[in-house]
């Protein structure tokens, strides 16, 4: 066992010195493959900086409820406790309309024209939370239905036609990843197999020498392999650090763009999580395009 | 040892190599296989080496029907034949260690036995003390030399020789003939494929000649090895 590991670990280092040996052109096809990854990388990070900026859907489906003109602040009360009673609702937030003209006050940059109001002319209101496995578009209709039937009650905002959109466009962008990615993997392994079968048919000699003293195909594959490997390796590290590239230069002016709305939003990176699938993409991807080339190539090498 | 029973052997450009081959070489025998360029020497040989088969008959090699091996198995057939080539066919760019030590790693043999293992080879074939050095930083007749240490270093019943010293000097090749007997000696099979009438003359073991793919003679040996040293300065 011990000197299969160790026979292992000398090809993978050997693998990685022949790769050495030719610097150029390791670092050409290992450049094409960190691009291809990069680029659903950067896909995925559209969609993960989409989601982040717009929120997280619970709180996109937040109802806002609206009280007729007069009501008491002791029956806004008594219907935010009524409606927290619901199974389908998280939380209940109350707003009086002294607190909304605050509010509108300090938000709007209207605070002059606010003061020279005789009254409030703004209604009592609460903002309803579902809970999560209700948060669906036909449910909250439902939940709308309900709650507009109580007698205090003016208006129920429910907008969730700009949540359905959006949810239908980020569903297209990550369709469109998944088939982005789909496509370059397989040209990650179109890459990975022509450089392989440009190795195989320069080692030509070695791999019947090879053959000849006994080695099996498995054996003279192993060496074609960990090149794939790391030429997957290789990529996938590229891929980040591009990756990182487009983050840090667009992390400045996105943040800009995002406080001119108000909004503390910064553009996130790649997390752990994304960038050890990354890596495993990349290892897979060469290991399998190593694989489907030294199958194919190898079997056609025999000793004469 | 070795046993061909009526074997013909036809390429697909229709060209028949061997007709109706028969002939058996014991364990532990050693002989040369001669005649002229295309009489049929290597294709003889490469169905030992299993690297054709046969296209009709069959050829028993160490108890093996040769013709009825799976290809998953011919790696593991190939380990118990040594065989050594007239073009050495040494890797130029891995040291003379790393060549001879192939077959080793191939059948997974851990590393202290390989390093013990190639030295005797390279001791044997006296390039003791050359581990480091590239093929190429050899003279021809040390290559072929790291050549048969490779052939032999995983002790292989068998080995053998397609014109090994067809690239040498008369005096290198005798040399490299002193080696295979030294093998010999102790119980490996030799089968040696040349035309070198000088060498033959020199070393008077069992002929098998071919002509036209077919066998017409088979003689034994007349006399005993003399000392390499002795023919060396008869040359």
């Amino acid at each position: 066992m011990g000197a299969w590991i160790t026979r292992h670990l000398q090809t993978l280092v050997g693998a990685l010195g022949r790769l050495a040996q030719h610097k150029l052109a390791t670092l050409l096809t290992t450049l094409v493959i960190g691009i291809a990854l990069a680029l659903p990388a950067c896909l995925h990070l559209v969609i993960v900086n989409a989601q982040i900026a717009t929120g997280n859907w619970n709180r996109a489906v937040d109802m806002s409820v609206y009280l007729k003109i007069p009501t008491s602040v002791d029956e806004l009360r008594r219907v935010a406790e009524r409606l927290r009673q619901r199974r389908d609702v998280a939380d209940v937030e109350v707003l009086t309309a002294d607190d909304a003209l605050k509010e509108f006050r300090r938000d709007s940059g209207f605070g002059p024209a606010i003061d020279a109001l005789t009254s409030n002319p703004l209604p009592h209101s609460l903002v309803l939370h579902p809970k999560a496995e209700y948060a669906t578009a036909a449910h909250m209709e439902e939940l709308a239905r309900d709650i507009r039937e109580l007698p205090s009650v003016e208006i129920v905002q429910l907008d969730t036609a700009w949540v359905n959109r959006l949810q239908a466009i980020l569903e297209a962008v990550r369709r469109a990843v998944i088939l982005t990615a789909a496509f370059l993997a397989i040209g990650v392994m179109a890459i990975v197999g022509n450089t392989i079968r440009l190795d195989i048919q320069n080692r030509r000699a070695e791999i019947e020498v090879t053959k000849l003293v006994g080695g099996s195909d498995a054996f003279v594959r192993r060496p074609f392999l960990y090149s794939g490997v790391w030429y997957g390796i290789g990529g996938a590290l590229i891929a980040w650090i591009l990756t990182a590239i487009v983050v840090g230069a667009l992390r400045d002016p996105i943040s800009r763009i995002a406080g001119l709305y108000g909004s503390g939003f910064r553009i996130a990176g790649l997390g752990v999580d994304p960038t050890l699938i990354l890596l495993g993409s990349g290892v897979v991807l060469g290991w399998l395009g190593s694989y489907i080339a030294a199958n194919r190539h190898l079997r056609q090498i025999e000793p004469s | 040892m070795i046993r061909f029973d009526h074997v013909f052997k036809r390429y697909p450009n229709g060209r028949e190599a061997l007709s109706d081959l028969s002939v058996e070489l014991g364990s532990g025998e050693i002989a040369f296989l001669t005649g002229h360029s295309g009489a049929g020497k290597s294709s003889l040989l490469k169905l030992i080496a299993l690297i054709e088969r046969p296209s009709r008959g069959q050829l028993i090699v160490n108890g093996q029907n040769v013709g009825a091996v799976p290809r998953s198995k011919i790696p593991a057939y190939r380990r118990q034949i040594g065989v050594v080539f007239q073009d050495h066919k040494l890797l130029h760019d891995r040291t003379i260690f790393d060549n001879v030590a192939l077959p080793l790693i191939i059948a997974g043999v851990g590393t202290k036995e390989i390093g013990r293992r190639v030295r005797a080879s390279l001791d044997q074939v006296g390039l003791l003390g050359r581990e480091l050095s590239r093929p190429l930083e050899l003279s021809t007749g040390e290559q072929q030399r790291v050549g048969i240490a490779r052939a032999v270093v995983s002790k292989p019943p068998i080995l053998i020789a397609d014109e090994p010293t067809g690239n040498l000097d008369p005096d290198l090749s005798l040399e490299v003939m002193s080696i295979f007997r030294r093998f010999n000696e102790v119980g490996v099979t030799v089968l040696i494929a040349s035309h070198d009438l000088y060498l033959l003359e020199q070393f008077p073991v069992r002929r098998i000649r071919l002509e036209g793919g077919r066998i017409v003679e088979s003689a034994a040996g007349t006399e005993r090895f003399l000392d390499p040293a002795s023919l060396m300065e008869r040359h």
